[in-house]
């Protein structure tokens, strides 16, 4: 038997997807309102999703007092109010697409020391949810090889 | 394969105690679930049965079959229960939102007798649930709706 602990997280923040990769007209086709040079802002709200043996002492896979503590520091700290292209350095390089967000999560919480990092899942609204499990490729491919993944995913 | 999942919910009462620490211990380790009175929850359980749908009646199996049996080992055992206390299962263990799911697991995983058991997910409240899978499960399908 595998047991999962998933806790739900929020953090309200604001972003612009546009790519250099891309051509101001490229970039309006590709990315349409979410392209406004101004910016726009969602309540984002992150599942993060831990494994481990469950400790017989306290019955808990992870301290949830250890968990939450870590992804205040790691996550909602630096992204909570923020304008994510300029004020999260992985987003000065990346499209702050949600598919990035939940990578850029999971980079992130998988220095969780207490538990495996299972899955990481984003809503950007209620209608849009992204999940990310860590597959080997994503982690070893190179910066740019992933911004060309937001483009491909979006047009 | 098609995956069917059933709701329930349940509200039930529980504190967080380990005799072999130190009452300081114990606060430290959990903090306002060691409040000796207790304090409770309203848990909802959502259980996930595999299987293919049978030829003759389109079902995996019978809804009212599923209701019957969470009605019997989880609802009557549970609901409006001290977990700590009236849960014979959960007698010597922390009742953490982990062993809760563990022992639910283990109570249906006998009784689903068409198609398999495939997930148990326990929510204590809206932002905190666990899964629980059988060994052979991948352990990563992707997550149903979440109660608001």
């Amino acid at each position: 038997m595998k047991l999962h602990l998933t806790r739900r997280y929020r953090f309200a923040a604001s972003h612009r997807l546009h790519t250099v990769h891309l051509g101001e007209k490229e970039n309006r086709r590709v990315y349409g309102k979410c392209n406004n040079p101004y910016g726009h802002g969602h309540n984002y709200v992150v599942e993060i999703a831990v494994s481990g043996p469950v400790n017989p002492a306290t019955g808990m896979i992870a301290n949830l007092g250890d968990l939450d503590a870590f992804v205040e520091d790691a996550v909602i700290e630096p992204f909570d109010h923020k304008y994510l292209n300029v004020d999260v350095d992985a987003f000065r390089e990346h499209v702050p697409t949600a598919e990035n967000i939940c990578i850029e999560i999971f980079n992130r919480v998988r220095e969780f020391p207490h538990a495996k990092l299972e899955r990481v899942r984003v809503e950007e609204t209620s209608l849009n949810s992204f999940e990310y499990t860590g597959e080997p490729e994503l982690f070893s491919a190179g910066s740019t090889s992933r911004s060309d993944r937001d483009v491909q995913l979006k047009s | 394969m098609v995956y069917l999942t059933r709701k329930i919910e349940f509200s039930a009462s529980h504190l967080y105690h380990n005799p072999a620490f130190s009452a300081e211990e114990n606060r430290r380790v959990f903090g306002k679930c060691n409040n000796p009175h207790g304090h409770g929850h309203n848990y909802v359980l959502e259980v996930t049965v595999a299987g293919e749908p049978d030829p003759a009646t389109g079902m995996v199996l019978d809804l009212k079959e599923l209701k019957e049996i969470l009605q019997r080992e989880v609802t009557d055992r549970m609901d409006h229960r001290f977990l700590n206390y009236e849960v014979a299962e959960l007698s010597g263990q922390i009742p953490t939102c982990e062993n809760i799911a563990k022992v639910i697991w283990q109570l249906l995983e006998p009784k689903i007798t068409r198609g398999e058991l495939h997930r148990v997910r326990l929510y204590e409240t809206p932002d905190l649930f666990v899964d629980c899978f059988g060994d052979k499960s991948g352990a990563v399908a992707s997550t149903g709706p979440t109660p608001e």
